[in-house]
């Protein structure tokens, strides 16, 4: 169950609670987010609409500990990460989050094996064992047939396949996505909502998700609408 | 290590560029081991002279001579163990580019003042059995293919004729330093033949008794001399060496300035590659930011890269030096002892490294201070 009142359980996965964003713009103070709550549970598919300007993708930052609040906390399955400092805010990201892209942010320079291995690469594994979840995770996306392939040889959704499987390799507690839809296709689109669909349902991932796609919004279990800096709750599609 | 692909990776994104970076550190490299061989050929006589020798020559300039006389005189003085003496011959073999040193030595004493080169002694002992006999060094011997018993012609600028000597022996040095390109012959049939500075040597070299008296040593052999037709001035051989190097002008100050300036460039032009690399990278970076890497193992990723390039282009550089030198002196006999030691070829890498690090820190900390908010909105 998603909430927006503050009045979630505590169990809840993720806890937003009287959160502020301001930024400097010159001389002028500008609130993005303003006293805003949620209370997200695990497993949850949310998707966060809104115009544009509106801090879909600032709170997408927050929740993925890639910024500072301005006031208030952020609790994460107990881990309150608003006062972390910069490496263990890395670690926690490299444990806890998995990030999917609206311009997929491969590097051109490493093979989609590579791409998806990146995150290993902070963990304890070994070389068999990062590549075993390599392959489990291409396999997953159904690119199992293009480790080798680097992104300028790939398809706009498929770099988003490859995207969502690096997302995923190193099993984060929840995703976070930024229009992950907003450079494709309608069909490609289709495949990689079906994709995150199937994350959540099948694997019981969490997903939070920042569109501008009514389409894409639909397939999530909750739509949260962010206007002027607060959030109101909207229609879940599925 | 497991992120050495990554680092690579990077190095491959663009060929050319990786490929000129790598170059001008390899052309810096290459004359910078170039200058410290040339350094080291100069330096080499000051490197290996001995501390119990001195060097005794007629004060108006080394090429004015001394008299015989002055042999027996010196060994009257206290403190003088030992006495022997050389001539310069200044010939060349065959043709005028084929040079190398030739003296005129004393034969009873000449190896016993230098104990470091070393000739078999059957060799020797048909060098004094021969009035025409010589003793090539291995290294001018392997050059120009001279074999004990052939008999060579040296043409003598100085004296004059073409001068004919039966190879009797080749001498080694016993340290690799050792300057093995001379060729010695006897001084009494240098004396015999010479039209004029007959019962004249061009230098005597004295080993005193005790290394801590030579300087009291070399004073009391001038004072000796003083006042007469033959005044001397002497030297330790270390400061006779290095006032040899002297006259060539401050070779080291040289080859700072040469070195100093080139590696400024190579900063200059590395540091700017690495800055348009992180520039052009900085979606990536923030990518690599955002999946967990801190910011010091970004610093380090970026550094890395740097350190790449240099000691990529300083093996090649160094390599190609090495090379170079193993054909030996390119002068044609000015620097005996042309080659790149060891050592140096160390201190060469490091120097690569260290310029590496220098051209990378403001990229790498300028990647590591990143923020991933700002950075990705850049995308």
């Amino acid at each position: 169950m998603v909430r927006v009142d503050g009045k979630g359980n505590t169990g809840a996965l993720v806890q937003v609670r009287s959160l502020d964003k301001t930024y400097q713009r010159g001389s002028q103070e500008v609130h993005v987010l303003r006293g805003l709550n949620l209370d997200v549970e695990r497993g949850e598919f949310v998707a966060f609409m809104g115009p544009s300007g509106s801090g879909k993708t600032t709170l997408l930052n927050l929740l993925g500990g890639l910024d500072l609040p301005s006031r208030g906390s952020i609790t994460v399955d107990g881990d309150e990460i608003t006062h972390l400092s910069g490496p263990k805010l890395a670690a926690w990201r490299a444990r806890h989050v998995g990030f999917v892209f609206q311009m997929y942010n491969l590097l051109p320079v490493l093979t989609a094996f590579q791409n998806v291995e990146l995150p290993l690469l902070l963990t304890r594994l070994g070389k068999a064992d990062r590549r075993r979840h390599v392959e489990i995770a291409l396999d997953l996306v159904g690119l199992s047939d293009r480790l080798d392939h680097y992104p300028r040889q790939l398809s706009g959704g498929q770099e988003q396949r490859v995207s969502i499987a690096r997302a995923v390799v190193a099993d984060p507690t929840f995703l976070l996505c930024d229009e992950p839809t907003g450079d494709l296709d309608r069909k490609s689109a289709g495949e990689v909502m079906a994709l995150l669909e199937r994350l959540s349902a099948e694997f019981g991932k969490t997903i939070l998700m920042v569109t501008h796609d009514p389409r894409a919004a639909e397939r999530a279990g909750t739509v949260l609408h962010l206007e002027k800096g607060e959030l109101v709750e909207g229609q879940g599609g599925s | 290590m497991k992120y050495f692909r990554l680092v690579w990776s990077n190095l491959l994104r663009k060929k050319t560029r990786t490929t000129l970076t790598i170059g001008s550190f390899a052309v810096a490299l290459f004359l910078f081991g170039l200058l410290v061989t040339i350094q080291t050929a100069f330096n080499q006589g000051v490197e290996v002279a001995g501390v119990d020798r001195l060097v005794v020559r007629n004060k108006i300039s080394l090429i004015m001579p001394l008299p015989l006389s002055y042999e027996e005189q010196m060994l009257q003085i206290p403190g003088v163990k030992a006495v022997t003496f050389a001539t310069w011959f200044g010939g060349y073999y065959q043709d005028p580019k084929n040079f190398f040193p030739q003296f005129a030595i004393q034969k009873e004493t000449w190896l016993k003042m230098y104990p470091e080169f070393q000739v078999p002694k059957d060799e020797w002992s048909a060098f004094l059995a021969d009035r025409e006999a010589c003793i090539v060094g291995r290294k001018t011997a392997q050059k120009y293919g001279i074999k004990v018993g052939d008999r060579i012609p040296i043409v003598a600028s100085i004296w004059g004729g073409v001068w004919e000597f039966n190879v009797r022996g080749i001498y080694t040095g016993a340290r690799t330093e050792d300057d093995t390109t001379q060729l010695w012959f006897r001084w009494d049939y240098l004396d015999e033949r010479r039209q004029w500075g007959k019962g004249t040597v061009g230098w005597y070299v004295v080993r005193v008794e005790n290394p801590d008296d030579a300087m009291a040593v070399a004073k009391a052999i001038d004072e000796r001399f003083a006042n007469s037709s033959w005044e001397t001035k002497t030297d330790t051989e270390r400061a006779f060496a290095a006032g040899f190097v002297k006259q060539m002008g401050n070779i080291k100050l040289l080859i700072l300035v040469i070195g100093g300036v080139v590696f400024f460039t190579l900063l200059l032009v590395t540091g700017n590659t690495l800055a348009m690399s992180v520039r052009e990278r900085t979606g990536e970076l923030a990518v690599l930011k955002t999946l967990g890497f801190t910011d010091v193992a970004v610093l380090w990723l970026v550094l890395g890269e740097s350190l790449l390039y240099s000691a990529q282009g300083g093996i090649l550089g160094l390599a190609a030096v090495k090379l170079f030198t193993l054909h030996g002196d390119p002068t044609g006999g000015f620097l005996p002892l042309f080659y790149l030691p060891p050592s140096k070829m160390v201190l060469g890498l490091l120097v690569a490294l260290a310029t590496g690090a220098a051209a990378g820190v403001i990229p790498a900390v300028l990647a590591m201070r990143l923020r991933i908010v700002d950075a990705l909105r850049r995308v």
